[in-house]
């Protein structure tokens, strides 16, 4: 019986290794990497709200403080979304009949809550607490980006575990002074590393300890 | 199935006599060796392959297996559902999202007011502690009070008002209800009547008398199944007048009870075991020790804690009684002590002896299901050793008004089959179900034109009444009561109705022509009137309780005693007699919904989902009975079919069944669970009666029992010694301990040091009553789920911390121990080692932690774990669906999957809570500060959790003692949670056998 694969065939079964093991390659590099990119971990992208609410105008515009709406940050797990009580104390005097913040005042008049859409959402087995970064000294802007440049929200980080983990294992890169950590354009000094390590100290910050898993999962 | 195997007794009996030193041992198949027991000890969770229902082939396995771990890895991929955050529109003050907030209330059972503490989560009550403010309770609960917060939830809850069984509204039975109330506007409210359980709030005891100024020919009748009935006849008998009784137990050193399970249920239990425990806790310095005898019929939680125990049946308890008052000098009329009663004379003489040194400072304690001469007598024998205004205090009755509870039903029934009742209220209970089986309630109730019940369930009751009208739980409502001392206490809700139900308040408003008030507004109108300013009651409410309502005390005559010729005429030999007991965990049945009561092992038979026919080892082979066996119990001319448990320690020739089960329309938890005891209960025979006979049926019923779960095959796991033989041998825990060298390790040593915070608990053996209120607390903290029945017979249950039942000696009386086994927190923890995926590692304060996001669910480290701590999800237990147990839930801990490997954690979530506010606040964290949810609800402060490297913490004190040690510490696994031996006080006058 004559052959079913010609001689010059073989170049095709040894080039199919070559293949075969650059296609195994790529789809471990997909599997790994794919909560990285922006699609799947939403980065970067401009999540709509039922008001087109602009940080970007409060906080540059008007020089409102992150706590005068998040005001359990300092104290709580939870950083707090404001009532729409909030909303109202300004809103109530200006721009009573702007037709974009019908919303705030339905919900006022109304007596039901706005829905807002999460935009950093943890899974539910990660235990996050705002205050205990807060007062020691990581800012807001670490997690949350230039909140102060977005005129809608979105994530600045993918919050994902490896991303956590950057800081727990060396928070002397991302610390800074308590009374810096509001502060949306804070510079870290050329001397971050010596600087961060005094502060760790500091703070009473016990790094060996921020990787046990029972610190954030439990 | 097959039948079990002979126990032969007498073998067991010879082999405990020859085994050298103490012997604990759990059950009697233990004992025996049985089969059974040898399945249950090999593996670590038998019957683990039975999930695939068909024999599964080495092919299709290794094709499950590949498919497994080809998608294993994808299940980490899922991308997070979008979520909503919805903010308040007007925020409420000191609302911190995220933290917690604490309200006080209290919960009541029988009429008796308990103070509590209860935690809310944005608006929601998750948890429910004790009130260490209230004067008559302390930081700990029990059992059922820690579970009823469940029931709030219970998705089978009454949820509407029906009228004939069909959904109806509020509003259509208003209209129907004021119809009804013009016709007895007429008569002056003759053929009206009220049914209610036992009732101390004096805000309803204030409506029902304006509903009997607006219509003075209406009567009220008061019936609950487990009453106190028997305490107040013998007041009566001793004093005249039915005055009620309250106790110091702290302040008694020689305790004698009579059948009173004071430590674990009835007025004031909580209170009771603090005060008890703290009498006995031998620390460095302190060897001082109360002594406890129990007199019971069936074992129960304080008999299990005694120096010295008997069991008896209810006539010899009687002639006990007797005996001790003859001991003591007093005399009575009527009854004469049986010659044939002399089998317990030196016990009985040197309880005499130890009684009479200590005038003042003893204490006799009657069961409230003993006989009112029993009762008298108890009385007679507090006034003869001065202890009344020391241990005992006398006070008027707190129930608003003290009946007969069994009388006054007699009479409504009587009433009722007349034709005498026009319109019945039954507020709250299930007298269809519970009623004396005599009386039949039901059909009676048939003869009523116009019947209306308002209940938590839509239950047996309900079904023959023309409208039912959903009761609020007690979180939804205000109300008052009184705490066991008499103290009013005030039920604050924690939240709104979830349903739209009402409570007997917002009932009687309507009946008294106020429809529509707010129950707060009755509340609060009533103690207005009892001169209570804004001020005072925003404290009251602060609090828990209102400020000087102790009732007065008063003052006692004794007169002499004039008791029923029958008090302590001993039944034949072949006598059998019949016990009826509330339930350990349901109760009278109003929580034979609650999933977590029955789950949980009952404290000393460890059934879970299941009542049964209890009998001693000795009457159970008399009877040919073995357990498992579906017998027919026949009594007074009925019968009911139960499964046969044989207790050891159980009285000979007494069988108890316990209330509360065979319920038909409790919900989908409690129906068809157990054997209805209320079926053979007459108001003849309400707590026990003779006359019982037995016939097996050769069938058999499975009961799921855990007593033999988890058994860690360990020597020497209980120590225990008297307190003699503890001052001459200090360090007895330790003789013939292997503890290994500090050194002895394979591990890197410096890998831990342990420079800042290292957990640690003792667990005090001696103070432990084996109650369940750790487990119970641990279910609520930690969203444990629950298996079901069938899940718990494969040896499956959930719970993180177990107490252990051990007993020692013979069966007829043997010791009962107890110990708890939460995870052991070891420093070399054989779990970690073997994880291959490190989902449960060491932290820096020597806790292995369980991270339930990265387990795969290999259950090696459960099948590594020496203590069997370690709790796998075979199957989806968490209830995922259910909406109205999501809000239950702690927030704080995560709610596992199928699959997932768990276990305690020390409380982690209530750690790091404790480090992170010290750390807001430059400090370290105090003694003290950090309480697990097991310690925190423990009754006797038997769990003491802190920081092992603070010299000066209790819990390093405590493993300073002598008395402390670690169990299977020759393993080396080095456990951060150990324990305190337990030390018994017994009277060296009583040779024991």
């Amino acid at each position: 019986m004559a052959q079913v694969f010609p001689r010059s065939a073989n170049w095709a079964s040894k080039a199919s290794i070559l293949v075969g093991l650059v296609l195994v390659g790529s789809i471990l590099a997909i599997v790994l990497n794919i909560n990285r990119i922006y699609f799947v971990n939403q980065v970067n992208v401009p999540i709509d709200q039922p008001v087109p609410f602009s940080h970007k105008h409060h906080v540059t515009g008007m020089g409102i403080d992150c706590r005068y709406c998040h005001t359990t940050v300092e104290e709580s797990a939870f950083a707090g979304v404001p009532p729409t009580e909030t909303c109202m104390t300004c809103h109530s005097q200006i721009w009573t009949e702007a037709p974009i913040l019908e919303p705030v005042r339905a919900s006022f008049r109304d007596n039901v809550p706005i829905e807002w859409n999460r935009v950093h959402d943890l899974p539910d087995f990660a235990y996050f607490n705002h205050s205990i970064h807060v007062n020691q000294g990581i800012g807001c802007q670490s997690c949350h980006g230039q909140v102060d440049q977005m005129p809608l929200m979105w994530k600045a980080e993918s919050l994902n575990m490896e991303w956590c983990l950057d800081c727990h294992r060396d928070p002397a890169q991302y610390i800074r002074p308590r009374d810096q950590v509001f502060n949306m354009n804070y510079q870290y000094p050329p001397d971050q590393e010596s600087l961060g390590a005094q502060l760790v100290a500091e703070y009473g910050v016990q790094t060996s300890q921020l990787t046990n898993c029972s610190i954030c999962h439990r | 199935m097959e039948t079990r195997k002979n126990i032969d007794l007498s073998a067991i009996r010879s082999r405990l006599e020859a085994a050298q030193g103490q012997e604990y041992w759990r059950s009697l198949d233990q004992l025996a060796q049985t089969e059974e027991f040898a399945a249950m000890v090999q593996r670590e969770f038998p019957e683990q392959a039975a999930e695939l229902k068909d024999p599964v082939s080495r092919r299709n396995f290794l094709k499950l297996m590949s498919a497994s771990l080809a998608l294993g890895g994808l299940s980490s991929c899922t991308i997070q559902p979008s979520e909503k955050i919805v903010p308040q529109v007007r925020a409420p003050e000191n609302v911190i999202p995220g933290k917690p907030q604490y309200f006080a209330s209290a919960t009541s059972l029988g009429g008796i007011g308990m103070g509590i503490l209860v935690e809310s989560h944005m608006g929601r009550p998750t948890k429910i502690e004790g009130n260490p403010e209230h004067p008559s309770g302390s930081r700990g609960s029990n059992a059922l009070v820690q579970a009823s917060i469940l029931d709030l939830y219970d998705p089978d809850r009454s949820q509407t008002v029906k009228n004939a069984g069909r959904i109806s509204a509020w509003s259509i039975f208003l209209a129907d209800l004021t119809q009804r109330l013009s016709s007895h506007e007429g008569n002056g409210g003759a053929g009206l009547r009220i049914l209610t359980q036992t009732v101390t709030s004096p805000t309803l005891g204030h409506q029902l008398q304006a509903l009997r100024d607006k219509f003075p020919q209406a009567q009220w009748h008061q019936y609950e199944p487990v009453n106190r009935d028997n305490a107040r006849a013998g007041a009566q008998m001793a004093f005249g007048e039915p005055v009620h009784a309250s106790y110091d137990v702290a302040k008694a050193k020689v305790i004698l009870s009579l059948d009173a399970d004071f430590t674990y249920s009835g007025a004031g239990n909580v209170r009771h075991a603090r005060d008890f425990a703290a009498g006995r806790r031998i620390r460095n310095g302190s060897k001082a020790s109360n002594r406890l005898y129990a007199v019971e019929s069936s074992p129960t939680a304080t008999g299990s804690i005694a120096d010295h125990r008997l069991a008896l049946g209810t006539a010899h308890i009687e002639a006990l009684a007797l005996k001790v008052a003859q001991g003591l000098g007093i005399d009575w009329k009527g009854p004469s002590i049986s010659a044939d009663f002399s089998t317990h004379d030196a016990w009985i003489a040197a309880l005499v002896d130890d009684l009479k040194s200590n005038p003042g400072q003893s204490l006799v304690l009657a069961g409230d299901q003993q006989s009112p001469a029993v009762h008298a007598v108890a009385h007679a024998i507090n006034h003869a050793l001065g202890n009344t205004g020391t241990t005992v205090h006398y006070t008027a009755p707190l129930e608003v008004e003290s009946v007969d509870q069994r009388e006054s039903l007699a009479v409504l029934v009587a009433d009722m089959n007349a034709g005498r009742v026009e319109s019945l209220f039954i507020l709250g209970g299930n007298p269809v179900y519970d009623a004396p089986v005599d009386l039949d309630f039901a059909s009676a109730l048939d003869k009523v034109g116009y019947r209306v019940h308002l209940g938590l369930y839509d239950n047996e009751t309900s079904e023959l009444c023309h409208w039912h009208i959903p009761e609020s739980h007690f979180l939804e409502a205000w109300s008052d009561t009184r705490a066991h001392d008499g103290l009013a206490t005030i039920v604050q809700p924690l939240i709104r109705p979830l349903y739209k139900s009402k409570s007997a308040h917002d009932l009687l408003a309507v009946l008294t022509g106020q429809p529509g008030v707010p129950d707060l507004d009755i509340v609060l109108q009533y103690w207005e009137g009892q001169g209570l300013d804004a001020i005072a009651w925003r404290r009251a409410l602060h609090d828990g309780f209102v400020e000087g309502t102790h009732p007065e005390a008063q003052s006692v005559e004794l007169g002499t005693l004039q008791l029923p010729a029958t008090t302590g005429s001993l039944p034949e030999e072949e006598d059998l007699e019949i016990h009826f007991r509330p339930d350990p965990m349901v109760w009278d049945g109003r929580f034979a919904n609650n999933a977590w009561l029955q789950e949980t092992p009952k404290p000393i038979t460890k059934l879970t989902w299941d009542n049964a026919a209890l009998v001693s080892p000795t009457t159970a082979e008399r009877l040919r009975l073995k357990n498992e066996f579906l017998a027919e119990l026949r009594f007074e001319g009925r019968a009911i079919n139960a499964a046969v448990w044989v207790v050891p320690g159980q009285a000979d020739g007494v069988i108890t069944l316990h209330l509360g089960y065979g319920q038909q329309r409790s919900g989908r938890v409690g129906r068809d669970t157990g054997f209805n005891a209320y079926a053979l209960r007459s108001t003849a025979a309400l707590w026990s009666g003779v006359g019982l006979q037995v016939s097996s049926s050769y069938d058999n019923y499975r009961l799921a029992c855990t007593q033999d779960h988890h058994y860690m095959e360990g020597r020497n796991l209980f120590r225990q010694a008297s307190l003699d033989y503890y001052q001459a041998h200090p360090h007895f825990a330790h003789e013939g301990a292997h503890d290994p060298p500090d050194d002895l390790t394979l591990h890197n040593r410096t890998d831990h040091q342990y420079t800042g915070y290292a957990w640690g608990m003792v667990i005090d053996l001696g103070a432990c009553i084996g109650c369940n209120a750790c487990a119970m607390a641990c279910q609520a903290e930690n969203n444990i789920p629950i298996v079901g029945k069938d899940e718990v017979l494969n040896g499956r249950e959930m719970p993180w911390i177990r107490v252990d039942r051990y007993y020692q000696g013979s069966p007829d009386n043997p010791q009962i121990v107890h110990q708890p086994v939460p995870c052991m927190q070891c420093e070399n923890a054989p779990c970690e080692l073997v994880c291959p995926v490190a989902a449960t590692t060491h932290s820096d304060e020597g806790l292995n932690d369980m991270t339930y996001n990265r387990c795969v669910g290999t259950r090696y480290c459960a099948n590594n774990c020496p203590y069997k701590v370690r709790r796998f999800n075979f199957l989806q237990y968490a209830d995922r669906d259910t909406e109205s147990l999501k809000l239950q839930r702690n927030p704080d801990v995560t709610t596992r999957s199928r699959g997932v490997m768990e276990k305690c954690t020390y409380c982690v979530q209530r750690i790091n809570q404790a480090r992170i506010e010290a750390k807001k606040a430059k400090r370290t964290i105090g003694d003290g500060e950090i309480v697990t949810a097991c310690e925190q609800a423990c009754p006797t402060e038997a769990i003491v959790f802190g920081d092992i490297n603070d010299p000066n913490s209790q819990v390093t004190t405590l493993k300073a003692s002598p008395l402390n040690y670690g169990i299977l510490t020759e393993l080396n696994t080095r456990p951060r949670t150990t324990y305190l031996a337990s030390i018994k006080n017994p009277n060296p006058k009583i040779a024991e056998a």
